[in-house]
């Protein structure tokens, strides 16, 4: 039985692995942080937040201060996908942020049956009482 | 002393000794702080006998829904009179709650709209009158009565919440209490307004009403009412809105007795305490389908609004069985003379909205949703300060609070199928607003702020884009003023508003909700002037979700030296309708133009200099290389993002002219930069090699804990901190004195201090 922990990933309750939902590839040990098998860029913010004032004028340009903030982006090793993203202190180690106890899922899985595609949940309808 | 001496068991007092103790203590008490044991817990009282015996006279399940509805739609009638009649900017927006309270004072059942945050915390104050004021000669609780308090210490938010609180007798005995609290403003701090940034100390924060007796045989007193007028910028306001909270509780008090009348006392009990029950069990409930998991994210904020410096929430969230437990220890340490610390409640309020609005929005409003969570914090820290720190900008660690824990709840959502609302990437979470004050055009004094704060941007969903300007975080059902009216009252014109702020985006599969831009002048008055309050200028304050991006980050613009209503009457080409077209093109000779942080204090502006900002954006959903195409060209179409800008993310390839979508040159672009992303990034274990570091890094003011050692936490550098549960001083030198001393140690090594006498 697999379980879909997020947009990218999955855990195989039967081997404890985490696996990529883009390519099967397996990621590594569910027992770890997913991040242990998957590739790290240290990205500067600027490349994504790009500067809206000109940084040659200006001390504050609508970017992230490089020397601040960095983006740590986690990449599947085999199809490239962006699994996550961590905006980070320069120097802060990467957090463990996914540890799920595998007992408890599988215990809690086993009356459940598996999930091919996720639960989407409920949306918001439109209201049809106003009007200007 | 000797060795061998035997062990003799100290005698314990009897019992009639020990209630004399107690009895001396109380008697002896020369002062009635906040009481932690009120001020920790958040969970409901234990049931009382009286409750046991309704709730078995009462158990119809139609009983307890007709007189739940009734009394919710009494909660709701005086809501919307709070709102309707309120002087308070805050009560036009919602910035309210009203509710029923049980007899021990845990909030029922509350209004449904508005400022949910409300609905975990404003039940303090009533604990602390029934401790300290039912059986005190001096004071007693009586029908008629009426209690009023602001003091954060002892409950609510922040110190601009007033609340109006009434016990609610039948024959004689106590049943229930009703109270009405509105966020409102002024409060004679040391800036107009009510949430002063410069504060340094809780004397700086004006009016501090522990609750105490304002309202006898239901009318307000009128020395006290003239004490609370002459201590604050708006002694009118005080006053009307001291009564519209009066007559909100009186009508709610009027729909309970007609329940007491109908269906007698014991019902009403009964369903209060009925429903708490019910919704603590359904959240333990929910809870328990998920994940049982630990999740581990840290929010940064970069400012105290004075200066700027890494100040970290960092949040882990547990899930056992029915038990979600969020830990916020290693959070930065409070700061002694900043005012951005927040007492415990104020986090867990916001805590409690995040679940209200955006996890379970279907559950009843009141205490019991949150009842059942539990918080773990350090002592005297920024998410849990202390009675001598100042809170008065407790916002920026309850917002930042909060999306540290929605970014969290989302990664255990995911997975779990059962679900209430979509996956949800961290909304945006500060209120960038002008903050205005002075003497408007009709010469009166006015202090308030626009009610863009509401225009935060949503986060992005599971299989949506986030929403634009959507909603604050902190009411999700709230509304934005017309501008235009705003302008009939107050000496100054949003010359630019409304209009999304281009390429300050927060991309993603699906992408963040964008913000807009606000340009403010004032035209018609010699004395205004405007503020601030916000983080997020040099790191962003949120983080994205799944692979997805947060946003970037949001100064202030100024521009001094030009009138800039002279230039629209004189050369009205000159002005241009976006800060990147008036800051870099520089449109005005011999303006000044400059950049700065969030945190403006309160600054007199002249007419038509330029005040600019923006409001921001919700955080990216899922990996940007994923986004549909025609989403991308959509964005460019709607001024979200530049073409450049948005090829060189997105890597979709299109016609310069008619934006038409190249498919198949997009795909290799995409299958080429996902072969680059491998190319350039290194495995986990390399990159921590040379990545991690032992400690902060020493080019930055840095608070909290490095890491995982929460039992450290650093106050500015690597070799300043203090043990995690062991409080010390955490002052910050004045920003004057830090450019003081930075130009003496220049004038010093140019020689030029000398002759200076020290
Ligand atoms: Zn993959």
């Amino acid at each position: 039985m697999k379980v879909l922990m997020t947009e990218y990933l999955r855990i195989d309750l039967d081997t404890e692995n985490w696996e990529c939902r883009v390519c099967d590839h397996v990621i590594g040990s569910a027992t770890k942080s997913y991040k242990e098998g998957l590739l790290v860029h240290n990205r500067d913010p600027r490349e994504i937040h790009p500067p809206i004032l000109d940084p040659e004028k200006y001390r504050f340009t609508f970017s992230p201060d490089p020397e601040w903030v960095r983006i740590l982006e986690f990449c599947c090793p085999s199809c490239g996908t962006q699994v996550e993203t961590e905006y980070a202190i320069p120097g802060h180690p990467p957090l463990y942020d996914m540890e799920p106890d595998l007992p408890a899922l599988k215990a809690q899985w086993a009356s459940r049956g598996e999930q091919k595609t996720p639960v989407v949940g409920p949306a918001v309808a439109a209201d049809k009482g106003h009007g200007h | 002393m000797s060795e061998t001496s035997t062990k003799v068991a100290p005698k314990m007092p009897s019992a009639e000794e020990v209630a004399l103790i107690k009895k001396f203590l109380n008697d002896t008490t020369l002062f009635l702080g906040p009481d932690p044991e009120i001020m920790q817990n958040h969970d409901l009282m234990p049931r009382s006998a009286e409750e046991d015996a309704a709730m078995k006279t009462i158990s119809d399940a139609h009983t307890v829904a007709k007189i739940r509805d009734r009394i919710q739609a009494g909660c709701d009638e005086g809501y919307e009179m709070v709102e309707q009649m309120g002087a308070a900017p805050g009560a036009k927006w919602g910035d309210i709650i009203t509710g029923v309270y049980s007899a021990s004072g845990d909030l029922a059942i509350a209004s449904a709209g508005g400022v949910l945050i409300f609905s975990a915390l404003v039940h303090h104050p009533i604990k602390f009158i029934i401790k300290n004021w039912v059986n005190e000669p001096t004071v007693g609780v009586r029908d008629g009565d009426g209690f009023i308090h602001n003091d954060s210490r002892y409950g609510n938010v922040h110190n601009t919440d007033q609340s109006m609180i009434l016990p609610i007798f039948h024959k004689g005995k106590l049943v229930c209490w009703v109270a009405s609290t509105v966020h409102e403003g002024e409060n004679g701090a040391i800036e107009p307004g009510g949430m002063p940034s410069m504060a340094e100390s809780p004397s700086d924060e004006g009016l501090k009403m522990c609750p105490f007796k304002v309202v006898e045989n239901y009318q307000i007193k009128r020395d006290i009412l003239t004490f609370l007028q002459n201590s604050v910028r708006e002694p009118k306001l005080q006053y009307e809105d001291m009564k519209v909270k009066l007559f909100a509780c009186l009508r709610i008090k009027q729909r309970i007795e007609e329940t007491l009348n109908s269906d007698g006392p014991e019902a009403l009990v009964a369903t209060l305490r009925t429903t708490m029950e019910n919704v603590r069990a359904e959240v333990k409930r929910r809870v328990s389908e998920w994940p049982d998991m630990t999740v581990r994210t840290y929010i940064i904020q970069d400012s105290t609004l004075r200066e700027n410096c890494v100040v970290k929430i960092n949040c882990k969230l547990t899930k056992t069985g029915d038990r979600l437990i969020f830990d916020f220890r290693g959070s930065s340490p409070e700061f002694t003379n900043r005012a951005t610390n927040t007492i415990l409640a104020g986090l867990k309020g916001m805590l409690a909205q995040c679940f209200l609005c955006y996890v379970w929005p279907d559950l009843p409003r009141g205490q019991a949703a949150f009842a059942p969570i539990e918080v773990i914090t350090d002592p005297h820290s920024i998410v849990n300060s202390s009675y001598d720190a100042p809170n008065s900008q407790s916002l920026m660690s309850i917002f930042t609070g909060f999306t540290a824990g929605q970014h969290a709840v989302a990664k255990f959502l995911y997975s779990c199928p059962e679900k209430y609302t979509k996956v949800h990437a961290p909304t945006f979470n500060m209120i960038n607003t002008f903050i205005w004050g002075g003497v408007s055009q009709h010469g009166e004094t006015l202090g308030n702020l626009c009610a863009d704060l509401n225009g935060m941007g949503g986060g992005a969903r599971s299989d949506t884009d986030g929403e634009h300007a959507l909603a604050p975080i902190f009411a999700t059902m709230a509304d934005i003023g017309e501008q235009e009216l705003n302008e009939e009252d107050v000496p100054f014109l949003q010359l630019v508003s409304k209009k999304m702020t281009r390429d300050a985006i927060a991309p993603g599969k699906y992408r963040g909700g964008q913000g807009y831009t606000m340009i403010v002048a004032t035209k018609d008055s010699e004395q205004w002037g405007f503020m601030t309050t916000t983080q997020g200028a040099k790191i962003p304050p949120i983080q994205g979700l799944f692979g997805g991006y947060a946003c970037g980050c949001y100064p202030l613009s100024k521009v001094k030296g030009v009138d800039v209503y002279d230039v629209l009457l004189n050369e009205p080409e000159k002005f241009k309708h976006s800060i990147e077209e008036i800051m870099n093109e520089r449109p005005f000779e011999g303006a000044a133009y400059t950049t700065h942080h969030m945190g403006m204090g309160f600054e007199i502006s002249k007419r038509g200099e330029l005040f600019m900002i923006s409001q921001g954006a919700g955080a990216g959903y899922g990996d940007l290389l994923e986004r549909d195409p025609a989403g991308v060209i959509r964005d460019i179409e709607e001024g979200l993002i530049s073409p450049g800008v948005a090829e060189r993310l997105y890597k979709v390839k299109f016609d310069p002219v008619t934006l038409a979508i190249n498919q198949e040159a997009t795909d290799a672009a995409r299958d080429a930069e996902r072969k680059a992303r491998i190319a350039r990034s290194v495995p986990y274990a390399e990159f921590i090699k040379s990545w991690n570091k032992p400690t902060p890094p020493s080019h930055l003011q840095y608070f909290g804990c490095w890491g995982d050692d929460i039992t450290k936490l650093y106050m500015g550098s690597a070799d300043k901190f203090r043990d995690a549960n062991t409080p010390r001083p955490n002052y910050m030198v004045h920003p004057k004195d830090v450019r003081i001393a930075e130009l003496e140690a220049r004038l010093a090594a140019l020689g030029a201090m000398g002759s200076d006498k020290q």
